[in-house]
Parts: structure tokens; sequence; C-alpha cells
């Protein structure tokens, strides 16, 4: 609230309405449109016949677009002259959203949970329906995990996927060679991974901010580059393949399986469907989301958290008070990243096959972008963001090319309006006071 | 140095400290004590190294050369061989900050809980006994809040216990670092320029709550002031830098009197002016 009341207070407007100038940074933009409309709209090639191009102009497209953006540019500016006081009032209304959601974080939380388990029963849903809501659970879980790292200890990580793949193929490795189950093989992956998080927490120990950025985003290419490149054990760029299913208690889905093993459907004797596997690994993830949510916000009520965020806040100030930098920093990269390698485990066996083409800097980007539209440290709003970020590319579907430009505008307007998240909002960990007393504090 | 009748033995003894960056010679051969349930004040004029003694006594920075020896249990610790984050705990040297470095986002009670971070961490056993909500883990906890709120209660905040440190007044803050650093349980409370920014009112309520910090806590307290009224207030014993040099160590009315001083922060003209008799006779001693 302050750093938004901050934020206006730097950039005054002009008391008074100036038309002239109006104009004139309308016809700015509307230059600035023409210039890039010129190359990218105003030509066209066409097939002349013989295999040969020729081209057109297209000088009318370049004009509607110059109009649209002066047009555009000035409403925009009128607008918010007009309504300026309406704009702080705005900013208040989406911070005390923050506050409502922490208020009713058990409905909200119950509401939340209730719906997640009905969603494969209810009467609309389809297995589309019941994947995608894997999809997005991964994200959500993967975003818990990140927000250790960057919403509470306060730590830039752009290779967060380097620990979704080292618990990917440390299942795929263990299934492979050694024959280990999902679940037999999913607290290696986490442990290994954690490795894998202290191992980059060392000499990055001294860096924060963009620099920590840089050195994490180049762990995150260090590890795909050596899956795809060392492929007498990861398989190179063809990946691993036949990645063992999840089993129900030791009960497989399949239609038929070998002689002396029951499969889950001869076992509660239903009639075999596809299905049940879809529904079965949906709720696997939706327990592993809830125990990683379990999980976050318990440690950050307990000194260890308290401990991330008061290095988040100030190092120096932490050293002073006794504190040791380099355990708190290393326990959020290995927490963060075991919770990842729980993620890749299930990533695995969900997919039954897993190349290196899966664990790209696109993976860690939209992983950071959930976290941090999510509104830093905001469970719910991780939860929200993924929402948005995994399922309006697939609701876009039917835009085809102008998808992924409707989620660039979808994002832009996000930071615009609420440049520090969704619902950031960040609740004590402790408090002295009753909550029913806190109407006095600001 | 004051040698008392009585053996008094000093909690902090720094001999022959110095602090070189590169060309620059910060702090040139500083010997000084700090004796337990007192007030020393370091003063000086802008520059003349009070911080960077500060620095050096808590580990932010390694002295070139010199000894800062802390007496704990009997025995004598070397703080220029600790890590700079072990000397909170094992020398019990705790400081605040010339520009405060509260953790503005979290809660006042929480910047006092994350002072007793070592000792909850002790009790939650690498977080497993805190996890599970084991009783020790619990009851430590409940030891934390309750010292936290006896600080609150001292520096007037428990009202606001709950409010972000950042949206604190000045002042509030100001007193919130210093309740934090003595929910860190110090030997030797290091305090940065305390009084900057207060207005009179505050500095007085300051100066009640170091003298009440001085005899109810046992604790010896090391103070950087520019405000006279606070220094000669409530110090026992008042050390003056200049340039890096001590010039001048005594009580608050020593201090005064010393022609040294009065150069040092006026310049050679006031002394010429006012005093150049006892210049003659004191000052080239």
């Amino acid at each position: 609230m302050t750093a938004a009341s901050g934020f206006a207070a730097e950039n005054p407007a002009p008391a008074t309405s100036d038309w002239a100038a109006e104009l004139k940074d309308a016809g700015l933009a509307a230059l600035a449109a023409t210039l890039l409309a010129l190359p990218l709209m105003g030509f066209e090639t066409y097939d002349i016949g013989g295999g040969a191009l020729g081209i057109r102009t297209r000088f009318d497209w370049v004009a509607i677009a110059a109009a649209a953006v002066f047009v555009g540019r000035l409403t925009l500016r009128l607008c918010r002259r007009l309504h300026r006081h309406r704009e702080t009032r705005s900013e208040g209304v989406f911070a005390s959203l923050g506050a409502w959601t922490s208020r009713w974080a058990t409905p909200i939380t119950v509401a939340g949970i209730a719906f997640a388990v009905a969603l494969p029963f209810l009467p609309f849903s389809s297995r589309y329906l019941t994947d995608l809501g894997t999809t997005v659970l991964i994200y959500v879980m993967l975003g818990w995990g990140l927000n250790v790292v960057v919403g509470l200890a306060g730590l830039l990580d752009l290779g967060y996927v380097a620990f979704y793949a080292v618990g990917a193929y440390t299942f795929a490795l263990l299934a492979r060679d050694l024959g280990f189950t999902f679940w037999q093989a999913l607290p290696f992956s986490g442990l290994i991974a954690a490795g894998f998080g202290v191992i980059l927490g060392f000499p990055v120990l001294r860096l924060r901010g963009d620099y920590l950025a840089i050195v994490t985003l180049g762990f995150g290419e260090i590890i795909r580059i050596i899956l795809l490149n060392w492929a007498p054990v990861t398989g190179g760029p063809n990946g691993i393949s036949d990645i063992p299913r999840p089993s129900f208690f030791g009960l497989p889905f399949a239609r038929s399986a070998p002689e002396g093993v029951t499969t889950f459907h001869q076992f509660f004797g239903i009639e075999f469907s596809p299905n049940q596997r879809v529904v079965f690994i949906y709720f696997v993830i939706l327990g592993l989301a809830l125990v990683t949510n379990l999980f976050t916000l318990r440690l950050r009520k307990l000194p260890i958290g308290r401990a991330w965020e008061a290095l988040r806040e100030d190092e120096l100030a932490c050293r002073a008070l006794g504190i040791n930098p380099t355990n708190v920093k290393l326990s959020a990269f290995g927490i963060g990243a075991m919770l990842g390698g729980f993620a890749g485990c299930f990533f695995a066996t969900r997919q039954g096959f897993i190349s290196p083409e899966s664990f790209t800097f696109t993976e860690s980007a939209t992983i950071l972008a959930i976290v941090v539209l999510g509104g830093a440290g905001s469970q719910i709003g991780v939860v929200l963001a993924a929402i948005l970020l995994v399922s309006l590319p697939e609701f876009g579907r039917a835009f085809a090319e102008f998808r992924m430009l409707l989620f660039g505008a979808a994002m832009v307007a996000i930071m615009v309006w609420r440049p520090r998240g969704l619902l950031a909002y960040r609740d004590p960990s402790l408090r002295l006071a009753p909550r029913s007393k806190q109407g006095l504090s600001p | 140095m004051t040698g008392g009748t009585e053996i008094r033995r000093p909690l902090l003894t720094v001999e022959h400290m110095t602090m070189r960056f590169d060309g620059l010679l910060a702090v040139d051969n500083l010997s000084f004590a700090a004796y337990p349930r007192e007030i020393t004040a370091i003063i000086g004029p802008n520059g003349a190294g009070k911080t960077t003694v500060f620095n050096c006594l808590t580990g932010f920075y390694k002295p070139s050369t010199g000894r800062l020896a802390m007496q704990v249990d009997g025995k004598a610790l070397l703080l220029e061989r600790i890590d700079g984050f072990k000397i909170a705990r094992q020398a019990g040297v705790v400081r605040t900050f010339q520009n405060i470095r509260l953790f503005a986002g979290m809660t006042a009670l929480e910047n006092l809980i994350v002072a007793q971070h070592n000792f909850l961490m002790s009790a939650s056993f690498f977080s497993i006994a805190g996890f599970l909500a084991l009783p020790r883990y619990r009851s430590a906890e409940r030891a934390a809040i309750e010292r936290a709120r006896y600080w609150l209660d001292k520096v007037g905040l428990t009202d606001r216990a709950d409010w972000a440190a950042g949206t604190l007044p000045y002042g509030a803050q100001r007193r919130l670092e210093i309740a934090r650093a003595l929910c860190a349980e110090p030997a030797l409370l290091c305090l940065d320029e305390p009084a900057a920014g207060l207005n009179p009112r505050e500095s007085a309520e300051l100066n009640q709550l170091l003298l009440a910090m001085r005899t109810e806590q046992a604790i010896a307290i090391l103070l950087i002031e520019h405000d006279m009224s606070v220094v000669m207030g409530v110090s026992d014993h008042v050390i003056v830098l200049d340039y890096g040099r001590k010039i001048a160590d005594g009580t608050p009315a020593e201090i005064r009197a010393d022609p040294n001083v009065v150069r040092a922060y006026l310049g050679e003209d006031a002394v010429e002016h006012g005093t150049v008799l006892e210049t003659i006779a004191t000052g080239r001693a």
C-alpha cells in the first residue's frame, strides 16, 4: 500500500488539462506505431505463380494501426486524467482484496479444496478438463515451491526448472535401471533435487538481485544441456520413455494385468475405463500440492521461515542479530528445490516420457510469473495465477494466432494495475493481539 | 585509563585497533575499555571513525591490526577472530544501525522474535520439533513472545505490536530497533546514533530508557551520539575521536572542559579566542 502510494507520488500529473500536450503525446505514440507497423504490416508477400514471390503494400493497414493507437492513447490519457481520484481508490480496493482473501483464507481454502476434489465428477467435467486440472495443479505446486525461494527468502531464481528436471530424471532413471515405482522414487526425487539446490546455493551465497538471477538462469541451462548431451545415461534428446505409472496401493490401472496381479478395476469390481487413471493421477497431484501447501505454511510460522523473510528484508540486520545467512539461504534453496523435485517426479509418472525439451527456460519463466503475478508470498494468489496462466492459453485456443498476444496483454494489464501481484498482502506469522482487534492497524 | 579503586573489570577491551581502507586511515591506534553497568559514549565530528569502530566490533569489518577482547564467562573472546554473524551469539555484542535497519515488511512483534532466532532455532531442533509443534518448542515460543512483549512494553509499542515495522513513525522505529537488539540478550549493546532524528521529548525518553537498561539489565552500553543532551545526560564515560585518533577520554565533565575536544568540534579559532591559557597549560601536555 505504501509502495503504491509512493509510486503515485513520484509521478505527479499536471494539475490542469492540457489538450496540446495530450495531442502531442498521442501523436508521438501514433508515430512510433507507424514506424513499427511499416515493416511489419506495411508489406505483404504473395505468390505470383511459378514459385516466385511478389511484394505488395498494405499502407491502409498501417494507417488504421496508427489511427487506432492515436485514438486509444488519447482516450487512455483522458480517462486517467478524469478519473485520477477513482484510480487511487481502485488501488485501495485491490489492496483490501488481498487483506480480504487473507481474512477469509479458511473458507476460501475449504471451498477451493472442495471444488478441486469434486472437479472430476462434476456434470460438465471431461477427461480434457481433468487433464487441464492436473497441469494447473503441477504449476500450483511448483509455484508454492518457488514461493519459498522467491516470495519468502527473496532470492530471485530463474532456474527453478532445473530442480523439476532433476526430480523427473531421478525417477525416470531409478525406474529404468533399478525398477523403482513412483511411490518408492518420490522421496529420492525430492532429496536429490534438494541436494542440487544446496549445490546451487553455495556459489551464489554472496549474490543477490540481478546477479543471482543470471547465475540461477545459467544453472537451469547447465542442467538442461547436461541432460541433452549425456546421452548414455539420460538418453539425450530422445529422453526416457516407458516410465511406470503410479499404482493405487499396488493396484495398477490397466485393462489386463500380468498373471498374479490384480488391477484396480478388478479389485473394486468395476468396469475398466481409461478415465480412472486420469482421475487418479489428478488426485495424486492434488494431494501432493496440498501437502506442499501445508508444509510451506507451517515452515513460515517457524523460526526458519521468519529468518527467510528477515533475510529478504535486510541481510545485514540478520547478521547483526546472529543469524547465519549461509544456513538460511541454503535451507531456502534446498527446500524450494525439494518441492520442485517432488513435482518433477510426478511430472515424469504422469507423462510416462520425459526429454530435456520439457525443461526449458520458458518453464522457469512461467513458474516465476505465477509467483510474481500471484503476489509473492501469497498462497491463494499462486493458485489464482496458475489457473490464469495455464488455462488462459488453453481457452484462448479459439483465437489461434492471437492467443499469445492476448496472453501478453493480460500480463501487461496485471503488471500495470497490480505491480505487486494479484493478492499482495502479507499475513503476520504470529500476532500479539487477537485478529478481531486489528481494525486499528493500517 | 580510568582505573577504579575497587576491582573494576572491563567487559570490552580494545587495544591498539587500526582500520585502514587502502590509503585512508579510518581508525588509528585506538584503545579504550567499556565496563559492565556503564554507558560509554563515543563522540567526534563527522568522519571521525566512530561507526567504523562499531563495524569492527560487530564483525562487519576485520580491523587491520589490534585486539578486541570481550569478557565472556571469565574468558577473553577475541572479536576479530570470530565470524561476523557469530559475534552476537558468542560474544553477546549486538548493535543498532545509524540508518534504521528493521525488517520493514514484518510486524514489530516478528522483528523481536527474529532477534531470538538462535534460541528458537535450537528449541525447534532443526525445525523438526517446531514442525511437529512439540511441547518443548511451544514453550520456547511462548517464552520468546513473552520476552518480546516485555520489551515492547518498555519502549511503549505494545499497542502497535502487529503493525508492519516500516509503517511505524520514525521515533517508534528507533525504539523498536533498540528493543530488537535487547531481545537478542546482549552483554554489550552498541547503539549507533539512537537519538538521530528524534525530537527533544523523544530524546529525553531515550535517556530514561538507556538509564533503565543499564541498571535493570546489567549490560554495558556503547553509544555513538551527536546529541550532546543524550551524551552528557547518561554517559559514565566519554571517548572523543577525531580523524580516527582518540583525542580525549574521561567523564562528561572532563570532556566538556577539554580544549582538544573544543578544537576538534569548533576549530582552532574557538580555542584561541576562548581558552588560550588552558590550551597552553594542558593541551600540549
